[in-house]
């Protein structure tokens, strides 16, 4: 089940710059830490942020071991038409969450 | 990691020559949010940057769930949570008439668990009790705390007072060297906050998850290099007995952010 949030103006007009905002619950763990019995724990983080507008991709970024838990990710993009935003995370365990938003575009 | 000798020692002299200022008056408390960096407060304020916000709609969803023999769910009973749930927080502990003793909000979902739906009791600190603390509590932001009145309390808020007053570990400092005297002063690089316990439980960035107030105060614990209680413990309890009557009037705004 995926935790996140991701906040998308409901309406924009033509043209205009609209900002995206997108937080998942992760561990983001790094690889590096053990566990209580001195056994390494698995490197476990997003590796892969995809961002779709109308199934276009408008925004992609990879992800290192250095980021924090709970990803936050914000950018911007032009409002061109109404239709559904779709945002992808896929991690080192294969798993994709994925979410979505829908904005009217006048 | 443990702090260095020259560390201990140098706190050691800070505290060794101190007198108790007291208690902070009514009029210069101030929330932990105030005393934070502008750019953590926009983090709490907005609920779209705000991480604590993925307990809470994870909460949200655990309230509407089904469970046990009975095949209940908190809303089969308490309704809508918006609703039945306004205020809680900003009340509790509150006496528990099973066991004599005041009970925390995360101890009253424990128990509520078990008895009514029945299901397998919560783990303390575990993601699930979390998120629910945090949904019920968040029907409280904004509002002010107002603690229980009921006398058959009072002498467990003593005995939380006795706790934050008592010097501790081997560094031998109470909370109130620092929280009472030190508030807004440095400790190392970070601000020394008033210890009030609006926004629990809140998303601290160095825990990098939500936690209780239980585990801040086993953070502050092991710091003046004590034996931290075990999760649960009435100690625990009656020290949050006492920090929310010494936070009355001040805003509930769980999830927080800290530092």
């Amino acid at each position: 089940m995926t935790r996140a949030l991701v906040n998308v103006p409901k309406t924009a007009t033509r043209g205009e710059i609209i900002e995206i905002r997108a937080m998942i619950a992760h561990p983001m763990e790094t690889g590096y830490r053990e566990g209580v019995n001195g056994a390494r724990i698995p490197r476990n983080i997003i590796k892969r942020f995809v961002c779709k507008y109308e199934g276009e991709e408008i925004f992609s970024a990879d992800l290192f071991p250095a980021i924090a838990a709970n990803p936050f990710i914000s950018f911007t993009t032009t409002a061109t038409v109404s239709g559904t935003i779709t945002f992808e995370w896929t991690d080192d365990q294969g798993e994709m969450q994925t979410a979505s938003a829908t904005i009217t575009v006048t | 990691m443990p702090a260095p000798a020259w560390l201990a020692f140098a706190v050691l002299a800070m505290f060794a020559s101190a007198e108790s200022a007291g208690e902070i008056p009514f009029k210069d408390r101030r929330s932990g949010f105030d005393l934070m960096s502008p750019q953590t407060q926009a983090m709490q304020a907005d609920d779209a940057s705000n991480p604590g916000m993925l307990w809470v709609i994870d909460g949200e969803r655990l309230w509407q769930e089904s469970l046990g023999k009975a095949g209940k769910s908190c809303a089969s009973c308490h309704g809508d949570a918006v609703n039945s749930m306004r205020g809680v927080a900003a009340r509790y502990p509150a006496y528990d008439e099973r066991s004599k003793r005041p009970i925390d909000l995360s101890g009253r979902i424990i128990n509520c668990r078990q008895k009514q739906q029945p299901a397998p009791p919560l783990a303390r600190e575990s993601d699930e009790l979390l998120a629910l603390t945090a949904y019920v509590a968040h029907q409280s932001r904004g509002m002010p705390i107002t603690p229980a009145t009921d006398p058959r309390l009072e002498p467990f808020r003593d005995k939380g007072r006795g706790w934050f007053e008592r010097r501790l570990g081997q560094l031998q400092i109470s909370c109130a060297s620092c929280h009472d005297d030190r508030w807004g002063a440095r400790l190392g690089g970070s601000i020394i906050p008033q210890a009030h316990p609006t926004g629990y439980p809140l998303y601290r960035l160095e825990w990098q998850t939500l936690g209780s107030l239980q585990r801040r105060l086993r953070g502050c614990l092991v710091g003046v290099r004590a034996e931290p209680f075990a999760y649960g413990a009435p100690e625990y309890v009656d020290i949050e007995l006492f920090l929310m009557s010494r936070a009355a009037g001040l805003n509930v705004d769980t999830p927080a952010v800290r530092p």
